[in-house]
């Protein structure tokens, strides 16, 4: 019995975090998968995210800005517009880069945020993070907690799901489809590159944010260690990519495998004698980098490949659209 | 329609068009030939503004529209197709057809989400004019595949096809009938033909192909080494000395 408790218990804990790193996965693939905007900074406004709505919602502490107790809907809204604020700078200088140039100058960017974070204790309490961030349902006991929050993270991304599949299927996605495939012809073809990509890094990075603030509220606390890039950007990557970049159910779908092996490789270690436990905890970051190698190798388009036609799919029969895809 | 004065670009010490002026009149198809490296794809990114001349100016439709991008000159009615086939690979035919139109309400975030039954009844009008558009290129069957496996000829279909998409009044074709087999090059002549009779649209055409050029162009610009040797009909072009010695070397023509 209290085996079985203590799986639900995981599994519930499982659940919540594998629905935040949809939703940044589900970002990423709007910014990389629609848009072939190369993001390494998903660390940056995930953090701003995870902050802002800190600083809105939590009681007054001594010696930093806040005790606004705003109610969590609103630091949520909040962490969202916070990111989407802080990519709009970052977007008009980095986007006119190619790809690989955009990708060193974000991790960059991620890292002076990090490093801003850390520092000004005024604004984020440095190194020790915020406490006592309020957690939706936070005073049920332990299991109702959980299971309260795995359903408002679960229908918090069923909303971010809709929301984004909804743009795949219309021109907007077709078009920054297009961007992505052929910036050249798309130009000739009138459409305004420069601002469209602003508008798919901005939305991305909204939905970064909200991440980090979901992730936030459900540890109740914040501190600048969650903010490291290997778990915040690269694992993200590796969801995408794994998962199916340009593909929604794919980003999901990728979080859930990659976010399962990360997850139960950690225990795994745990159980090992302690002189080996501390080398484990590399193998795990061996383990994925195997994954992804494999994933590029032998599926490089990952397990659910971008659909064939977007703009179409919608009013399409199933029938024929599988026949088209061929399976 | 278009006019062209002292048109320069200089690409560091070397000048890929040099002074280059002539005009384009409305409904016309104007051949622009010359041997390769004669500066004539620079002069339709110019003209296209992918990027900005040197010195000189372009006006389009009474305006001068010198340095502006290829995105703002779209609007306002002047397409270009690429020598090398810029379709955009991982999109189906159809939807590369489909994008072209401007201005449509579904390019708009907000309109997805709030208006979704408007930009659904815009889809299904532009969807109808890509179909049709196929059907005049006979590229129905490919409707549903990755423009990125069409054959290099279907390519070059589809560059026509986008130009038909939108209510183009001048639209600058880059060599449509390099890598395309014998019937499909009649086929778009054809095409052309009907374009600009039915539709009234002016074309400038860059070919090497000096049967499809007598064919339709008329005038006819020959080029060499950035300049603009002379322009007149095709018989005109084709008997001048100038244009020969162009073709055929320098020293040749000096000899003779």
């Amino acid at each position: 019995m209290e085996l079985v408790l203590g799986l639900a218990n995981y599994a519930l804990f499982m659940g919540v975090f594998i629905g935040i790193y949809a939703i940044l996965a589900l970002g990423l693939n709007i910014q990389w998968g629609y848009s072939g905007l190369f993001n390494a900074g998903i660390a940056g406004f995930f953090a701003v995210g995870a902050y802002t709505s800190a600083i809105l919602t939590s009681p007054y502490a001594e010696g930093r800005i806040g005790g606004f107790e705003l109610p969590t809907v609103v630091g949520w809204v909040g962490a969202m517009v916070a990111a989407a604020l802080i990519a709009w700078p970052i977007g008009k200088v980095c986007l006119r880069f190619r790809s690989d140039y955009l990708a060193i100058a974000s991790i960059g960017i991620a890292e002076i945020i990090r490093l801003v974070i850390k520092s000004e204790d005024v604004l984020t309490n440095g190194a020790k993070g915020i406490n006592n961030i309020p957690r939706p349902f936070g005073d049920l006991p332990y299991v109702q907690s959980q299971i309260a929050y795995l359903a408002i993270v679960l229908l918090v991304l069923a909303i971010v799901y809709f929301a984004v599949e909804r743009q795949y299927n219309a021109p907007w996605g077709r078009m920054m489809r297009a961007v992505r495939d052929n910036e050249v012809a798309a130009t000739a073809m009138g459409k305004d590159i420069t601002f469209r990509r602003q508008q798919a890094f901005i939305f991305g990075a909204a939905l970064m944010g909200l991440g980090g603030a979901l992730f936030a509220h459900f540890n109740r606390s914040i501190t600048p260690e969650a903010i490291d890039p290997m778990v915040a950007t690269f694992l993200v990557w590796i969801m995408l990519i794994l998962g199916g970049s340009g593909n929604n159910r794919g980003a999901i779908l990728g979080t859930a495998v990659v976010w399962t092996i990360w997850s139960v490789s950690e225990i795994a270690t745990d159980r090992l004698p302690h002189e080996y436990a501390v080398q484990a905890k590399y193998v795990r970051v061996f383990l994925i980098g195997l994954m992804l190698q494999l994933v590029l190798r032998y599926r490089p388009e990952g397990l659910l490949p971008e659909p064939l036609g977007g703009t179409r799919s919608a009013s399409r029969p199933v029938a024929e659209a599988r026949s088209q895809k061929g399976l | 329609m278009l006019e062209l004065d002292q048109l320069v670009k200089q690409f560091g010490g070397f000048r890929a068009v040099d002074k280059c002026s002539f005009s384009v009149r409305e409904g016309t198809i104007t051949g622009l030939v010359g041997p390769n490296g004669a500066g004539k794809t620079t002069l339709f990114n110019l003209i296209a503004g992918a990027f900005p001349p040197t010195a000189g100016t372009i006006r389009f439709m009474g305006e001068d529209v010198t340095g502006l991008p290829s995105n703002e000159l779209f609007h306002r009615g002047l397409v270009r197709t690429f020598q090398i086939p810029h379709e955009f690979h991982r999109l189906t035919v159809l939807e590369n057809l489909m994008l072209v139109p401007p201005a449509q309400p579904g390019e708009s975030l907000l309109a997805n989400w709030l208006s979704w039954g408007k930009v659904r009844d815009a889809e299904r009008v532009v969807e109808a004019r890509a179909r049709e558009t196929l059907k005049f290129l006979e590229l129905t069957h490919v409707a549903d595949v990755r423009a990125g496996n069409l054959s290099g000829g279907q390519k070059k279909l589809l560059e026509l096809g986008r130009t038909m998409m939108t209510d183009a009044k001048l639209v600058l074709l880059d060599e449509p009938a390099a890598g395309v087999n014998r019937t499909l090059l009649r086929k778009l002549e054809e095409k052309i033909q009907i374009l600009n009779k039915e539709r009234g649209y002016t074309f400038i055409l860059i070919e090497h192909d000096m049967e499809m050029i007598e064919k339709l162009c008329d005038p006819v610009v020959c080029m060499a080494e950035g300049k603009v040797l002379i322009a007149g009909d095709f018989q005109t072009v084709r008997s001048d000395p100038r244009v020969l010695e162009a073709y055929l070397g320098e020293t040749q023509g000096d000899a003779a």
